[in-house]
Formats: structure tokens, sequence, C-alpha cells
């Protein structure tokens, strides 16, 4: 049987991906002082937006 | 698991589930992951440092109390789950009987309105942050805060008490895809408190101030980490979960909870405090509400992760509260059993005692719980071999098997007797009242059992 995949499923899966490094690289930046508190603050904001875009497009083709 | 449904619609609730049902490992693997990452882990990690926990029993008591729960897992309920593929109901109703289960039902569907009301208190706290006037709760409160905090709970348990009554099909999606970034998110407050702090020694800054009082030792935190979901291991729970199991060793994907949501998570919730203690001077018998230490760490996303965490966790816990209810009540439609649930919950989250007490409230849940897995695992391993019926209760036809409720309740009188009377540690207690039962059972079943045909 044939498996036609979705575009969406296609780039959800590098968007999720994307959303999980902007939500924990921007704490380790904080954290070794490279970083400010705020622009980590919206990073994570915007990737945690993201994730939730991609996540169940690419855990559903999962 | 539960979304598996066979043509009719049912969930194999009442015969074993068929081999085209059957799940690989990596289904388990992301439901254990997301069951385990709650907003009560928030709780828990601050909770061990009021509690005056040293650094090593921190570190190595919950790495291998958490291990011995994922042995139990997979040597004691996967192996009977995969083997049986029944429900723990159906099984029990087996041994038990029918009556006896809707009593097991009570005791689990008021203990599940505690511990989903405990997830309201800790969403709630998510509130905080944006009405600065409203009181947060600390370990010492046990009574509601004030109107803002009584408004807050009630908005956020009717919320989950509808999306509940709807099915739960959505929010347990919603907790499959948020477990990788939840567990982000907490490893995230660490790292941001560690750079706040400015020292990356996670030993010092765990270990409590020298004079601080040690109310949990090593093996405290090793018992409560290994019983903390004792009714769903040793209790045997998650036999309705595990029985979809292609193989036994799909018990070790309670991994994912445990090191993740159990370890990760409660040490990154620990780091919190203590930077509360450190830098604010905030007490630590006093404590910080979850909303406020995350929003100060990692804004917004934290006080989203908070509510994700508690609404993702509770709505399930909602949901079998309410078919526990319905159990006992079979007339009764599953959407009234979740409102009574729901109303319950909300009721206890609204008062801060249950989840500022958590750490004993886990114990008690076990406790009383777990020791109905003993009898299904001497029935499941021992039985033939010493001589006494399988099933029994099927094989006589009683409705009330009266050895099952003996050797339930008597160890569990004794051991609420012990933690109320001499103040025993609560998750010292399911071990030896699961051993009890077992006993207990072997031998009033040897003595008193039903004569089966």
């Amino acid at each position: 049987m044939n498996t036609v995949i979705n575009p969406i499923s296609k780039i959800a899966k590098p968007i999720g991906w994307l959303s999980l490094a902007g939500t924990i690289v921007p704490p380790f930046l904080f954290m070794m002082h490279w970083m400010d508190s705020n622009p980590m603050q919206n990073i994570m904001l915007v990737s945690c937006v993201s994730w939730f875009a991609a996540a169940p497009f690419w855990m559903k083709a999962e | 698991m539960s979304e598996e449904t066979d043509q009719s619609g049912s969930e194999y609730e009442r015969e074993p589930v068929p081999e085209r049902a059957l799940k690989g490992p990596a289904a388990f693997w992301g439901m254990y992951a997301g069951e385990h990452s709650a907003g009560t882990e928030f709780m828990i990690g601050p909770l061990f440092v009021a509690w005056g926990a040293s650094a090593s029993s921190l570190i190595f008591g919950l790495l291998l109390g958490n291990l011995l729960a994922v042995l139990t897992w997979r040597f004691l309920t996967a192996e009977i789950a995969t083997k049986q593929r029944l429900t723990l109901y159906f099984k029990l109703e087996k041994i038990a009987g029918r009556n006896l289960v809707a009593i097991y039902n009570l005791a689990n569907g008021i203990l599940f309105c505690f511990l989903a009301g405990s997830m309201i208190t800790v969403s709630a706290t998510a509130v905080g942050p944006f009405f600065p006037s409203m009181v947060m709760p600390t370990f010492e409160s046990t009574l509601p805060t004030g109107p803002g905090w009584i408004a807050a709970c009630v908005i956020i348990g009717l919320t989950m008490t509808i999306v509940a009554m709807k099915g739960y099909g959505f929010v347990a999606k919603m907790g499959h895809y948020s477990a990788p970034w939840m567990i982000l998110v907490f490893v995230a407050c660490a790292m941001v408190t560690l750079g706040k702090l400015d020292n990356y020694n996670v030993w010092e800054l765990l270990s409590p101030p020298p004079g601080t009082p040690e109310k949990i030792s090593f093996l405290g935190i090793v018992c409560f980490s290994w019983f903390c979901n004792a009714a769903m291991h040793m209790g045997m729970a998650d036999l309705s979960v595990l029985r979809f199991a292609k193989s036994p060793n799909a018990g070790y994907a309670s991994a994912a909870g445990m090191f993740l949501g159990h370890y990760v998570a409660w040490i990154c919730a620990a780091l919190l405090l203590v930077y509360w203690v450190r830098v604010h001077g905030v007490d630590p018998k006093v404590g910080k509400d979850p909303g406020t230490m995350v929003n100060d760490a990692v804004g917004y996303v934290g006080l989203i992760c908070v509510m994700v965490a508690g609404w993702t966790t509770a709505n399930p816990t909602l949901y079998r509260a309410g078919l526990a209810i319905q159990g006992i009540v079979p007339s009764m439609s599953r959407n009234m059993g979740t409102l009574i649930a729901g109303t319950v919950c909300i009721g206890a989250g609204i008062f801060p005692a249950f989840v500022m007490n958590f750490l004993v409230f886990l114990g008690i849940f076990g406790t009383i719980l777990a020791p109905i897995g003993a009898i299904i695992i001497v029935d499941h391993f021992f039985a033939d071999r010493l001589g006494i019926a399988t099933d029994p209760a099927l094989k006589s036809g009683t409705s009330f098997n009266m050895v099952v409720l003996f050797a339930w309740l008597i160890p569990v009188g004794v051991a609420m007797y012990a933690y109320l009377k001499h103040e025993v540690f609560t998750s010292y207690l399911p071990l030896p009242t699961t051993i009890a039962c077992g006993i207990l059972y072997v031998i009033l079943s040897k003595w008193f059992g039903l004569k089966v045909a």
C-alpha cells in the first residue's frame, strides 16, 4: 500500500527539531552568560508556539 | 494505549487483548515520558529541599528508587500484563468478585480525585504572576489563600472537568506532544538557575545549609521514588496499559517517565527553590509557589509549562476517577461520574493542604492501592504451586470474596495506624503492606478459601 506523506508533515520535522533547540539552547547560552534573559525568554516563547504547531504533524506522521 | 479499540468501539475491557491490537515498545516510551512529567513534579523537587534532603540522597537515592520502580514495572506488572492481557478491574473481578471491585473503585476514585485536585492547585499557581494581588499558597498553607485563589482553582478545575467529560483523547494527544518540550523546559529552568547563581556545582547547590534538620533520609528518598507510583506498578493499575505490549520488555519504557520526569525534572525543580532560598532569602520550609519560580526563570514559557503539565495529567486522572465512580454505580453515565469527580477535585484543589503534603499523600495512595496488586501476584505466580484456586470468584460464582477484603484491609489498617499514631513516613508503608497482604491472602485462602468446582 502506498503511503502519501503530507508536505506539512515533511516540514514539521525540521520545525520541531528547531523548536526543541530554541527551547534548550537559549537557556544554555544564558547559563554561560552569553545571552540576556529577555531574548532568551522571547526565543523560548516563539519556540513553544512553533513546537505545538509542528508536533501534531510530526509526531502523528511518526 | 487506552485509545486502542476494536471495531465495536470497546477497549477490550472484558476480554484479553487480541494479537492484532498489540503495540511495540515505542508506544510505551512516549506514554510513560508524558504521564510522569506532570505539574506536580514542580512541587516534589522543592519539597525535598524543604525537607532538608542531602545532595547524596537526592542524586543517588532518586537513581536507586527509580531503578527499582522500573524493575518492578518490568518484572511484575509487564510480566503479568503480557500473560493475562486483562485490565486490572477485570482480573480483580475474577479473583475478588464484582461487588468487591466496586469498593476498590471507590478507594481508587477518591484518591484519584485528590491527585487531580493537586494538579489543579499547581496549575492555579501559574495564574499568580498575572494577578500580583492574588496571594499564592506556600508549603505551610492548608486553607485557600483568598477569593482570587478560589476563583482560579474553580475556573481551571471546571475547564478540566468539561474537557474530561468530552473524552480525554485530545488532552492525551496534547500530553504526548508536549512531553519532550516539557522536559526541556524543566532542564531550561535549571540552566537559568545555575546561570543566575553563577554556580555550576549542582552537588554543592543541592546540599542543605549546615544545621538543617533532615526530615527525609536516603532510604526515605529511595522508598518515595520507588513507591510514589506503587498503585501503578506494584498495585497493577498499569495492567490496563501494558496488556497491549507485545513483550514484557515494554515495562522498561517506564524508565522514560522515571529518569526524565522523576529524576531530571525533580532535581531541576529543586534547584528552582534553591535559587529562591539563596538569592531572595525564602525560608525553605515556607517555599515558593511553582508559578512564581518558573515565571522568574523562563517567563511565559514556564507558566505555559506549569499549566500544560498540570492539565495534561489532571485530565486523564479525572477521567479515570469518573470511570471509577461510574463503576460503583453502573447506571450512572460516565459524564455524570466525571462531573462528580471534577467537583470533588475542585474542592480538593482549592485547599493547598493536599499538594503541600504531597510526599505524604503519595505514600498513602500507594499504601491503600498497592496491596491489591499482591493478590494478583499471588494468583498469577503462586496460586497453583501453593494449592489455592486461581480466579476463585469467577470459579465459585461469588460477587464478593471476603478473603480478598480481609487480606487487603487488615494490613492497610495496620499501616494507617502506624502512620497516624507513630507518624511513620508513608513511603515506607506500601512494601510491607503489600507483602503482608499477599501472605495473608495465601493463609486466608488456605483456611477459608472459596470452594471452587
